[in-house]
């Protein structure tokens, strides 16, 4: 057994062993979780949590599922915050800067704190990604935004309250369906397949006996 | 980071790195995999099946796990469900908000319905979330829905429904295509062209990503279009029953929110199970790569209303979970490693297989190497093989292994292990249900109006799935599931809404001397250590 620290969470004292997760520790402490518990593998975003190691001044933020236990560290879990999302046409939004005036008119009151940035949860560059927003680059704001998690903990330390990552999802779909380069070779196969050109093939193969079948899957060719 | 022992297996490592990196090892016949899987794969290991007694299986195997889930106490054995007020009344009912339950939810309200979906946890806390790797379509010149039939029709052992298979390949293109009208950015090069890579098992370069957070960019897309949709979701509720009418036609759910316990009646003309994968039941000790909530409740749930099971005997166990650090004991180690280059290496030193074998032959050869050959590596949860992460750079030089697995380096990196120096160890996870409830090509179950997409199918993928034909399954069956739910919705009227089913199920439960005190649906697995 590894060697035992003192936890706070919410305020109350444990005593866990020093190699588990902040989730993990939460369950060695009795907690049957329901809230503030997805993936369990940082990807979803649902665990995110405050923390501020005794004595310390900073505050910080992790998600639970990905970040180890220290001593005397106070744990506070943020397993849902109010980001504002607004409701839109994806069909009929245009891909430029208009559309953020209009959806998102407070990312123009950012003051440059870049407290968002400084409690990203992922260690992405927040408040840059809220400037190529202001400026209408979607498509630096998707690259720059792109892992993401949408675990709200930027928005909860911004004082202008923006919903940085609504602001980043729509940039990436904006991005995605309008400025990306469309793809030809998908275009012109949904149409062949539409025409039924693939029709005869396929039924042909799948009609085939077994034993043919198998000799087709075992001697087809492999594109290096 | 790493133990005394440990070190002193690693230090053989590294000293046969040089000879291993330029190996070869021999790949496997197939009937030395044959002889390997039937030895040492967990499908094929007796004691861990138990012979269903009740049901529209009854006689047929299913793991130890599930047959007491389907066979358990529902949860609604002791409460008075008051059926005659439902707290909602829709069209189509879509139990899961994962990417099944997304597809089919956006598409049945775009035909019309009025469609209302119900999730454990939030919407988007779903193995759809996970997904590293990519989605196959066969959209380039060189390929053809033909050919993608084959892989993987091959790849799951010539079992597979075929018509299912045939609409999974044939709608591909227009799953992608679709998803890119909603803005999800998929890898492209310059001109538009996708990047496209291999999978597991694939004749032809088909995989589709959106870098190494697929699933994310996907399921992050469809969640937000199901809200611009302003379709309701009913978070943190869970469906512990379903509800049939008079007719014994599905009509609905019994809901229990996971917070307070509160329960509601939802009635619906059409219901739609997504409810995904069972990692979370961890059959026979395994740890697994899945969400919270991945604990085969869908299949509870439709089999007690009569829907029969296909393959639910199946399961993929993906070769290599995190062995070590604890804290991510089972989580996904990226076969996109292996591709690279590195090999599979035991506590002595040796590559022991062709590190490219498929999933459930390698798996298998990592247990026999851990188990009867002794030469794994002790860990705190239990045992490991080494992968040699450093022959990546080895081999494709430096930089490798932060330009194309940034995400591996930087989920070992975060426990002092430096994959680019440091070899990592691994053990099979439990990964994903192969098997599922049978559907026809309307997504239909054997229940009338009750509809299944997703992971929680079985027949699509026979007994093996390749990678990167779940996430198009869960689209293009979501989607699919959805159209007709809501076109079958136009024509039903519902009766009397009945819990019968439940308690004649349980009755035979009796019949056959079975008294379970296994509560059912889990929802969720007990990972609180104190006794409550
Ligand atoms: C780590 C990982 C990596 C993967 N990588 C790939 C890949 O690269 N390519 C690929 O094709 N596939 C991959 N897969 C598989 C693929 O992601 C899944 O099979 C697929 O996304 C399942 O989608 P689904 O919608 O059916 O289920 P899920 O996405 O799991 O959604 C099911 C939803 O239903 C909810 N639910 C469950 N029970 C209930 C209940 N009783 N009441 C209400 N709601 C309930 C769950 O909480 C969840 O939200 C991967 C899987 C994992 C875990
Ligand atoms: S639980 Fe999903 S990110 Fe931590």
């Amino acid at each position: 057994m590894s060697e035992m620290v003192n936890v706070y969470l919410m305020g109350k004292q444990y005593q866990v062993p020093s190699d588990l997760t902040i989730m993990k520790a939460m369950e060695y402490a009795g907690y049957q979780l329901v809230r503030g518990c997805g993936c369990r593998n940082g990807f979803c975003g649902a665990c995110a949590t405050i923390y501020r190691i005794k004595g310390q001044q900073q505050l910080n933020a992790c998600l639970a599922c990905q970040t180890k236990v220290e001593n005397d560290m106070y744990v506070a879990t943020l397993p849902f915050f109010p980001l504002v999302k607004q409701v839109y046409d994806i069909n009929k939004v245009s891909p430029t800067q208009q559309i953020m005036m209009q959806l998102y008119p407070e990312i123009y009151s950012c003051i440059g704190c870049n407290a968002c940035t400084k409690s990203c949860t992922q260690g992405l560059n927040v408040m840059q990604y809220i400037a190529y927003a202001q400026r209408g680059d979607f498509e630096k704001c998707a690259e720059e935004s792109f892992d993401c998690v949408m675990c709200g903990v930027c928005s909860a330390r911004c004082p202008a309250g923006i919903s940085h990552p609504q602001v980043a999802l729509l940039a990436r779909r904006i991005n995605g369906k309008y400025l990306a380069p469309k793809s030809q070779h998908l275009a012109d196969r949904v149409q062949e397949i539409r025409n039924g050109d693939f029709k005869e093939l396929i039924e042909g193969l799948m009609n085939k006996p077994l034993d043919e079948i198998k000799e087709l899957y075992n001697t087809r060719e492999i594109e290096q | 980071m790493y133990t005394e022992e440990m070190l002193a297996s690693m230090k053989k490592v590294e000293a046969a790195r040089e000879r291993n990196t330029d190996l070869e090892p021999r790949r496997m016949t197939a009937e030395e995999k044959e002889t390997l899987l039937a030895t040492y794969h967990p499908d094929y290991k007796q004691g861990e099946f138990a012979v269903l007694q009740v049901g529209p299986n009854k006689g047929e195997k299913v793991p130890t796990e599930l047959a007491a889930l389907l066979q358990g106490k529902s949860r609604v054995a002791d409460l008075t469900v008051d059926l005659t007020h439902p707290a909602y009344d829709v069209d189509v009912l879509v139990i899961g908000g994962g990417g099944a339950g997304a597809s089919a939810a956006i598409e049945a309200h775009n035909a019309g319905a009025n469609v209302m979906v119900v999730t454990k946890l939030r919407m988007g806390d779903a193995n759809t979330m996970m997904a590293e790797g990519g989605i196959q379509a066969a959209d380039k010149p060189n390929d053809s829905p033909a050919q993608h039939f084959l892989d993987a029709y091959g790849g799951g052992h010539f079992a597979a429904k075929k018509e299912l298979l045939y609409k999974l390949v044939t709608e591909a293109p227009e799953a992608i295509l679709w998803l890119n009208e909603l803005g999800v950015e998929f890898d492209k090069a310059p001109d538009g062209t996708m990047i496209t890579t291999h999978g597991g098992g694939t004749s032809r370069k088909r995989m589709h990503a959106a870098k190494d957070y697929s699933g994310a960019e996907i399921m992050r897309t469809l969640r937000d279009e199901v809200l611009n949709l302003q379709i309701p979701v009913v978070d943190f509720t869970a469906a512990i029953e379903l509800v049939l009418d008079d007719k014994g036609h599905a009509a609905g759910a019994v809901l229990q929110n996971m917070e307070t316990g509160e329960i509601l009646v939802a009635k619906a003309k059409t219901v739609i199970i997504a409810t995904g994968g069972a990692g979370r039941l961890h059959y026979q000790g395994f740890p697994t790569s899945n969400h919270y909530g991945a604990t085969a409740d869908g299949l509870v749930l439709g089999y007690r209303a009569g829907a029969k099971l296909l393959y639910a005997d199946t399961l993929q166990y993906h070769p290599t979970g995190a062995a070590y650090p604890q804290q991510i004991f089972g989580a996904l180690v990226t076969e996109k490693v292996r591709s690279l280059g590195a090999k599979l290496i035991n506590a002595e030193g040796e590559a022991f297989m062709h590190p490219l074998e498929t999933r459930d032959v390698s798996a298998a050869s990592i247990i026999r190497e851990c188990g009867d050959r002794g030469k794994g590596v002790k860990t705190p949860e239990g045992v490991g093989v080494w992968l040699d992460t450093p022959m990546i750079e080895r081999k494709n030089g430096a930089g490798t292994i932060e330009k194309r697995i940034p995400a591996m380096l930087r989920m070992f990196g975060k426990y002092g292990i430096d994959i680019r120096k440091e070899p990592i160890l691994v053990y099979p996870t439990l990964h994903y249900q192969n098997g599922g409830l049978d559907i026809d090509t309307d997504g239909q179950s054997g229940v009338e109006n009750l509809f299944v997409a997703g992971e929680a199918v079985g027949g699509i993928h026979d007994r093996n799935r390749l990678m990167g034909n779940s996430l198009l399954d869960i689209i293009v069956f979501g989607r699919n599931a959805g159209q007709h739910a809501a076109a079958k919705a136009k024509q039903v009227t519902v009766g009397r809404l009945s819990l019968d089913h439940v308690q004649a199920f349980a009755a035979a439960c009796r019949q056959a001397g079975i008294e379970s005190d296994v509560v059912s649906p889990k929802l969720l697995p007990n990972y609180a250590r104190k006794a409550r």
